[in-house]
């Protein structure tokens, strides 16, 4: 469906240097640096997919959306998405995705969210019955039925992005780019916006792809995760494997009848001990955590156990230390 | 141009939401040109006339320039605030929907403010019409909004050069002024007037001649030679949008391989 091969895509930036000579100088003549901003990325998306597409700022992900959605044509390489290359037959082409991009906003600021969908009817030129009923289903899924009608700039940051998300559905394209779409969203629209994503996943088998900066995002969504870092693919993959991969590490912590006799197991390091609580770090290529609460249950009298994995978000920060990016 | 319409009818929409705001906007608009004209006044109470033309005849060139301007300024709006759309990042969104570029851009705003403007410009126009003795006929009629038509397509012309230079840099657009506000400033006189290049340049380059002056002559029947040469100039000056569309296009292409 997404099939995308040794694109690469480099920017003309002008250096930008300190000191009132050097700015009168810039006047005239200016020093540019070539800054590569993806380098031979490729991978393919099967139909039906969400796929989170992840890296530090400045790593090349959105450049990565804009050439996905046809918005820029990058210096080499090859992309066929659903039989179109996007930065030829653009209209053709965009007629077939829909795109959020989560810091702007696509709808009509002063009018009621309503009125935006009816134009992107037109804009789209959707039929009226087909319109109606997507409508009618986005409506539903999303609950928009009390805010539909409220003009956007009365609306909360959640509230706008249910509606965007569903403005970019509106003429029911087959895959579905989101530039960070839930940044700046409070817990609870969070959770919404996820909720919809995986839901429009499921019923209308949208494929999607999703860039962001919150794990839980890529933990509550996405089977599937693309790391890229200074323009280069690190990791292709499932969560899971990347877990074992890199998140060999898990916190075992333990509550036991008062003991004032230090822990000490081989394969383990204490984080913290009191003679009642203990949090102990494994590394479970080493040691297994089924053995370290056999030696604890068999030195003490053990009143709670709790297994965690390292979080995700940690796996992210090492990951990143790693590749150095 | 259903959609244009669609556009423009979402727009109104939005700026009906701040009435209070678009009535002083609108008088505002009217009293501009209204002290320029004013100005136009008293230079003919003072001198009578200027080069062969009386004060009704400069007043109908002033009314058609001012017209083809508001008109453009209404219309064209979304082209003269590009820079906006692509500080604000917005123009990435008009290239992932599938209608083309200049219809999108140019239905992304439009300053309907601008109606005080063409209502005061209008009715100069009337006033200088009922006080010239023209025979009138359908041609010179059909004329007369070829004229304004003929404006509103330049300064949409020079608006989209305007807009395309933003592709390169946001800063110092000011230089499209010079070409947009001192254009309308030099045509709202007949180009007769002034020096010989500087009619040329309003002629040959910047067609702004074509708007009002040349036909003009065919109104008044000041002509001297080929009549219908003097009534189609506006349709000629009106291809002055065509390389403009053409420089656009380059510009788009420009920003799809630089994203800036």
């Amino acid at each position: 469906m997404i099939k995308v091969e040794g694109i690469t895509k480099s920017f003309k930036v002008a250096k930008r240097s300190t000191g009132l000579l050097q700015a009168a100088k810039a006047l005239v003549h200016r020093e540019h640096t070539i800054v590569e901003a993806l380098k031979e990325i490729s991978f393919t998306i099967e139909p039906g997919e969400i796929v989170g597409y992840i890296g530090p700022n400045g790593a090349g992900k959105s450049t990565t959306i804009k050439i996905m959605s046809g918005i820029l044509v990058p210096d080499g390489g090859t992309c066929n998405i659903l039989g179109y290359t996007p930065w030829k037959n653009r209209v053709e082409y965009v007629k077939n995705i829909g795109v959020v991009f989560g810091q702007r906003s696509q709808l009509w600021w002063d009018v009621p969210v309503i009125d935006s969908f009816e134009l992107l009817k037109d804009i789209y030129k959707i039929p009226q019955p087909e319109y109606k009923s997507t409508f009618d289903l986005l409506i539903e899924t999303l609950e928009l039925k009390e805010i539909i009608n409220s003009p956007v700039r009365q609306l909360s940051l959640g509230q706008r992005m249910r509606c965007e998300i569903a403005a970019s559905l509106i003429h029911n394209p087959q895959i579905l780019f989101l530039d960070e779409p839930t940044i700046g969203l409070d817990a609870v629209s969070k959770i919404a916006v996820r909720q919809f994503i995986k839901t429009i996943n499921q019923e209308k088998g949208v494929t999607v792809v999703l860039t962001t900066h919150d794990m839980n995002d890529i933990e509550a969504l996405a089977n599937r995760v693309i790391l890229i870092g200074k323009g280069s693919l690190l990791y292709d993959g499932n969560l899971e494997e990347l877990r074992k991969r890199f998140g060999s590490q898990k916190t075992i912590t333990a509550d036991y009848r008062k003991n004032p006799n230090p822990i000490d197991i081989a394969g383990t390091s204490v984080i913290s001990w009191s003679p009642e609580h203990v949090v102990l770090s494994i590394d479970t290529e080493q040691t297994l955590s089924s053995e370290v609460i056999t030696k604890l249950s068999s030195q003490l009298e053990l009143l709670d156990v709790t297994i965690e994995s390292q979080p995700i978000e940690d796996i992210i920060i090492q990951l990143y230390k790693e590749f150095q990016i | 141009m259903n959609l244009y319409f669609k556009y423009l009818l979402i727009l109104f929409k939005s700026q009906m939401q701040y009435r209070t705001s678009f009535w002083l906007l609108s008088i505002g608009q009217f009293f501009i040109p209204f002290s320029v004209f004013a100005g136009l006044y008293f230079l003919f109470e003072r001198f009578g006339q200027i080069k062969g033309w009386n004060f009704f005849e400069v007043a109908l060139c002033f009314a058609i320039i001012h017209m083809a301007f508001s008109l453009s300024e209404c219309f064209a709006r979304g082209f003269d605030t590009f820079s906006s759309l692509i500080i604000k990042g917005d123009f990435d969104r008009v290239l992932v929907r599938p209608r083309s570029t200049f219809l999108q851009v140019l239905g992304s705003k439009f300053e309907f403010t601008r109606i005080g403007r063409l209502a005061q410009s209008a009715i100069v126009l009337l006033w200088a019409l009922n006080n010239l003795p023209i025979e009138w006929s359908l041609l010179k009629i059909v004329t007369l909004f070829f004229m304004i038509t003929s404006g509103v397509l330049i300064f949409t012309g020079i608006y989209m050069l305007a807009a395309t230079m933003c592709f390169w840099t946001v800063q110092g657009l000011e230089v499209a002024n010079i070409f947009t506000d001192g254009g309308r400033e030099m045509a709202q006189y007949p180009l007769n007037i002034y020096q010989k290049w500087v009619a040329r340049i309003f002629t040959y380059v910047i067609p702004f001649g074509t708007v009002n002056y040349l036909p003009l002559l065919f109104i008044l029947g000041k002509t001297n030679g080929n009549d219908l040469l003097y009534m189609l100039t506006p349709i000629a000056g009106s291809l002055f949008i065509l390389p403009c569309f053409l420089v656009w296009q380059f510009g788009v292409r420009h920003y799809r391989s630089t994203g800036s």
